[in-house]
C-alpha cells in the first residue's frame, strides 16, 4: 500500500497499511511526524498529531503536518467528539499515569483507535525475570526500571481484558519481532503489540 | 548601532492615501497616510511579501536603525533580518505604524482637515477591523495581491487572525503569537485602569492637551507602569530584581527605595515622552473591541471556518495576560474547523514580553515555519 519512495519505520509501516484513505486521522504523540506525513500525502489523510517534547514538535512542524504541542495526560479536550475516523497511540500507552481515562477519551474523539504498545509478555522478557531475575531491558525496552518513562507494562492478555471492561471491540490484532510480523504464539514471541480497536 | 547581522540602516516612508475610508463605527477619514518601512525586496510575481503587524505600543520601526547613533534598533531586530527568522534575503517585509498611533500614521496629533486642528480627542475610534482595511489599501499600493505571511503578536496576532478572516484570499499564512480571540475580563478591566490613570490626570484636558500645550505624563506614566507588570512574569521579574533596594535601610518615605521602583518609574518617565495619550487610549480600546466571534453570534469555529490560510500559533508559558489558554481557545476553534494549523506552546519566564525576546525554540520554530514557506513559494 505504502507508495512512499522512503519506507517507514517498521513498526509505523504496519499502522499505516491498516489506515483507510481519506480517513481523519489523530495522532497521539506523533513524535517528528514521520506516520502523518505520510498518510498526508500517499492517503489523502486529514490530521493532527500530539507531541509533548519540543523537539519533536519542531521536527513535526518541519515535516509541515499540522502539529499541536499539548500533553495527553490533559485529556484531548481540543477536540470534539466524534471528530475523527481514527486516532492513533503510537508506544505511549504504557507511559502514562492515567491509562483507562486516554482511553475512554479516544472513544469519545474517533470512531476507532490504534494502539500499539511494548509486550511484556515478550519471551525475552519472560526469560530475563524468570533466569536471571532482574526487570527486562531489551530492544523495545531500553531503560533500566529505576529512569524508565515506562509506568504501566502490560501483556496481550491484559490489554485483551481492558479493552473489554472499557467496552472495546479489538478489530484487528497484530505482533511485530524486530521488523517482522509474527503469527504464531503472538504473546510470547511478539515484542510488540498493535491493536485496532472500535 | 550594535549588531552587525541587523539589516542596518532604514528609512521610514509615508504613504498618502487619497480616498475616504469609512471606519467601523460610522466615520470617515477623508483621506489618511500610513508610515510604514520595508525590508528586503519584492520579488517579480510580488509573492514574497510579510506583514508584520505591531502590538499595543509598536509602530513601523521592526528591525534595522533609523541611524548610527542609534541605541537600540526596532522592536522585532531579533526576528527580522537577514538570515534571521524572518529572513529579508527571500522575504519583503513590511512594517507600519496603524492608523490611530503616535508615530507618523494619520492619528490624534495629525490635522483634522475640517478644523485645520489636530484632532486630539476627535479622532475616531479605530478598530483592528479598520486597520485590515486600511492594510489592505497599503497591499493594494504596494502592488501585493496575496501576502505570503501576515504575523504579529499580542494585538498584532489578533490583527493577522483578523486578516485571515475578512481577507482569506490575501494571505497564505498567519501567525498569532501570544495573542487571544479576544480579551478576557481580566484583561479590559487592566486596560480600563490604564485609561482612567489618563483621562483622569488634570494635563489631559479632555484630550485636548495639545492645544493647551500640556501632556497628560502622570497619567501615560501610571498606565504603562501598571501595563508593564502585566506584561513581565512574576519569576522573571523577581529573578531580575527581587527584593535589591537602593540603600541598605529602609527609608520610611515614598521615594524610590526598591530597585523595581526605579525601573518602572523610569519605563513610565521614558514612555511618557515617547506616545501620544490620545493614542494609547484608543489602541486599549481596539484591544476590548476585538471579537472575531461577535459577528457570528459569538461562534468563533463560525468565524474561523471561512479562513483559507494556514494558521501558526505560539504561546508563552509564564504569559498570564494572554496566556497559553487563550491561544488553545483559537486553536480549538481551528481544529473544530478543520483547519491546517501548528501550535507550539513554548516555555518562557519573561511573561507576555516573550514575544519579543530572544529564545532558541521560539525562534527556531519561526525559522522552520518560514523555511517552509519559502520552499512552498519556492523562494
Amino acid at each position: 500500500m505504502n507508495t512512499s519512495t522512503t519506507p517507514l519505520r517498521g513498526d509505523l509501516q504496519l499502522i499505516f497499511d491498516w489506515i483507510t484513505p481519506n480517513s481523519r486521522v489523530l495522532d497521539l504523540g506523533c513524535g517528528d511526524g514521520e506516520l502523518l506525513a505520510a498518510l498526508v500525502k500517499h492517503k489523502n489523510c486529514q490530521g493532527y498529531g500530539l507531541e509533548i517534547a519540543t523537539d519533536y514538535v519542531l521536527a513535526a512542524m518541519q515535516r509541515g503536518i499540522n502539529v499541536i504541542q499539548a500533553d495527553l495526560e490533559a485529556g484531548l479536550q481540543h477536540f470534539n467528539d466524534n471528530s475523527f475516523d481514527i486516532i492513533v497511540l503510537s508506544q505511549t500507552i504504557q507511559s502514562m499515569q492515567n491509562t483507562e481515562k486516554i482511553l475512554r477519551e479516544m472513544k469519545r474523539v474517533a470512531r476507532e483507535a490504534i494502539v500499539t504498545f511494548p509486550n511484556f509478555g515478550y519471551w525475552r522478557n519472560r526469560l530475563q525475570i524468570a533466569l536471571r531475575g532482574h526487570m527486562p531491558v531489551s530492544e523495545r525496552m531500553p531503560y533500566q526500571w529505576y529512569n524508565t518513562p515506562n509506568i504501566h507494562w502490560c501483556t496481550l492478555q491484559d490489554f485483551d481484558k481492558l479493552c473489554a471492561k472499557n467496552h472495546l471491540n479489538v478489530l484487528q490484532r497484530a505482533v511485530m519481532s524486530g521488523n517482522k510480523r509474527i503469527s504464531l504464539w503472538p504473546n510470547l514471541l511478539g515484542s510488540l503489540a498493535f491493536y485496532r480497536v472500535g | 548601532m550594535k549588531e552587525i547581522d541587523s539589516i542596518g540602516l532604514v528609512t521610514p516612508q509615508k504613504l498618502f492615501f487619497d480616498c475616504p475610508l469609512t471606519l467601523q463605527n460610522g466615520s470617515v477619514l477623508p483621506h489618511f497616510e500610513l508610515m510604514i518601512e520595508t525590508y528586503g525586496c519584492l520579488n517579480a510575481d510580488k509573492s514574497n511579501a510579510v506583514l508584520i503587524c505591531h502590538a499595543l505600543s509598536g509602530n513601523h520601526h521592526v528591525a534595522g536603525y533609523h541611524n548610527r547613533d542609534d541605541k537600540h534598533p526596532g522592536w522585532w531586530d531579533n526576528m527580522v533580518g537577514p538570515g534571521k527568522p524572518v529572513d529579508t534575503n527571500r522575504f519583503f517585509v513590511v512594517g507600519l505604524n496603524n492608523l490611530g498611533g503616535c508615530h507618523g500614521s494619520t492619528g490624534p496629533l495629525s490635522i483634522n482637515p475640517t478644523t485645520g486642528q489636530a484632532y486630539g480627542a476627535e479622532f475616531p475610534m479605530v478598530t483592528v477591523k479598520d486597520w485590515v482595511k486600511s492594510q489592505a489599501m497599503l497591499a493594494d499600493r504596494l502592488g501585493i495581491q496575496q501576502w505570503a505571511a501576515i504575523m504579529g503578536g499580542s494585538l498584532g496576532g489578533m490583527q493577522a487572525l483578523q486578516w485571515a478572516i475578512d481577507e482569506p484570499k490575501r494571505l497564505r499564512h498567519a501567525l498569532i503569537i501570544a495573542s487571544a480571540p479576544r480579551l478576557s475580563t481580566q484583561n479590559i478591566a487592566f486596560n480600563d485602569v490604564a485609561r482612567q490613570a489618563i483621562l483622569t490626570d488634570p494635563d489631559f484636558c479632555q484630550g485636548h492637551y495639545v492645544q493647551q500645550q500640556k501632556i497628560p505624563r502622570r497619567g501615560l506614566r501610571i498606565a504603562r507602569m501598571m501595563g508593564h507588570i502585566t506584561y513581565l512574569a512574576e519569576d522573571g521579574l523577581g529573578k531580575k530584581f527581587g527584593r535589591q533596594m537602593r540603600q541598605p535601610n529602609y527609608q520610611y518615605d515614598y521615594n524610590v527605595e526598591f530597585e523595581v521602583e526605579s525601573y518602572l518609574r523610569y519605563q513610565g518617565d521614558k514612555f511618557a515622552e515617547m506616545f501620544d495619550a490620545n493614542s494609547y487610549l484608543l489602541m486599549t480600546k481596539a484591544l476590548d473591541y476585538f471579537d472575531p466571534a461577535k459577528d457570528f453570534d459569538g461562534d468563533l469555529v463560525a468565524a474561523v471556518s471561512t479562513i483559507q490560510a494556514k494558521i501558526f500559533l505560539a504561546s508563552f508559558s509564564s504569559d498570564w495576560r494572554f496566556s497559553p489558554r487563550r491561544s488553545q481557545e483559537l486553536l480549538d476553534a481551528l481544529v473544530a474547523a478543520n483547519k491546517p494549523v501548528q501550535y507550539i506552546a513554548l516555555n518562557s519566564v519573561h511573561g507576555h514580553d516573550a514575544f519579543l525576546m530572544e529564545d532558541k525554540d521560539y525562534q527556531a520554530a519561526i525559522r522552520i515555519y518560514f523555511n517552509n514557506i519559502a520552499s512552498e513559494l519556492t523562494l
